[in-house]
């Protein structure tokens, strides 16, 4: 199983905001395990989904190199469940970016509908605080590649989202 | 220009926010970790609330000098020494030290910083009216 909680990027606008979507689908086991004969995602694998969408924004907007953690959830609220067919949408928008980590809020949308609310906080990690394999640039910028965050992506100029050289 | 009163509304609003805590709890002696129940992580959540609320930059280690703790120049046997209490008063006009400095354990410094101190620390970066 890959640990990936989105499907694809949908927008993308660096330093600012992301939208991504991820599609509810039956198959998918883990969504037979949380009621029995009642098939939803869970909602910690929303705020994983949403955590994902957030922080390679906030990985981008450091070109890589920071160590970004997801380090607290402050805010999660949820106004309904996710059940096979649905499509979530996750925006999240950095309020607040330094050298320090990020605080990242997101939506997320079931269609028109709102899903649920959440506010994460990303922290930067010091070198000497994690190994350095566990943050490898390239693995994060292959998984923005694979999830078009390149193809639909925009610099904070406007223009298109580029891959950092030598990575 | 807020008065002291506004900024206490919007430091107890950002500890809500934060902590989960309720608004009654949010006093003025009460401690951020002993009281509030505050952990490390909940620092820099705090700070970006802050900054957002007050339009202030708070640069790291100025409310909550962690980095004396971890200096061998101003901490002994789990101690901090009377060069690093003259450097946290330094580096903390805001707080008061006085009953820290009667047995100075790292281990305790956590439980020191209260909402008082925070307001005042505040007050030392925006203008105060009233």
């Amino acid at each position: 199983m890959r640990w990936y909680w989105i499907d694809r990027y949908i927008e993308f606008e660096s330093g600012r905001y992301a939208k991504a979507v991820k599609a509810i689908s039956a198959a998918e086991e883990h969504l037979h395990d949380h009621f029995p004969d009642y098939p939803m995602i869970p909602n910690t694998l929303v705020i994983e989904g949403i955590a994902q969408t957030g922080g390679l924004l906030v990985c981008e907007h450091g070109q890589f190199t920071e160590k970004v953690v997801l380090a607290k959830i402050s805010k999660a609220r949820f106004y309904c469940e996710a059940v096979p067919g649905d499509l979530l949408t996750y925006t999240t928008t950095i309020d607040q970016i330094d050298k320090n980590g990020a605080m990242v809020s997101a939506t997320s949308y079931k269609g028109e509908q709102l899903h649920a609310e959440v506010q994460i906080m990303f922290a930067h990690l010091a070198d000497d605080q994690v190994s350095q394999t566990l943050f490898e640039p390239e693995s994060y910028i292959r998984m923005m590649r694979m999830l078009g965050a390149f193809d639909v992506g925009h610099s904070a100029d406007g223009g298109p989202l580029v891959e950092p050289p030598a990575c | 220009m807020p008065t002291k009163e506004e900024i206490f509304e919007k430091i107890q609003t950002a500890l809500i926010d934060a902590l989960g805590v309720d608004d009654d709890e949010v006093t003025p002696e009460a401690t951020l970790v002993g009281d509030l129940g505050a952990e490390s992580i909940d620092f820099l959540d705090i700070v970006f609330r802050l900054e957002k609320s007050f339009e202030i930059k708070i640069p790291r280690g100025e409310l909550f000098p962690e980095d004396i703790l971890t200096d061998g120049q101003y901490v002994q046997d789990g101690k901090v020494t009377e060069v690093g209490l003259e450097e946290l008063r330094k580096r903390m006009p805001f707080a008061n030290l006085d009953e820290f400095a009667k047995n100075p354990a790292v281990q305790d410094f956590g439980s020191l910083l209260t909402v008082a101190d925070m307001c005042r620390f505040v007050e030392g970066k925006v203008e105060v009216t009233g």
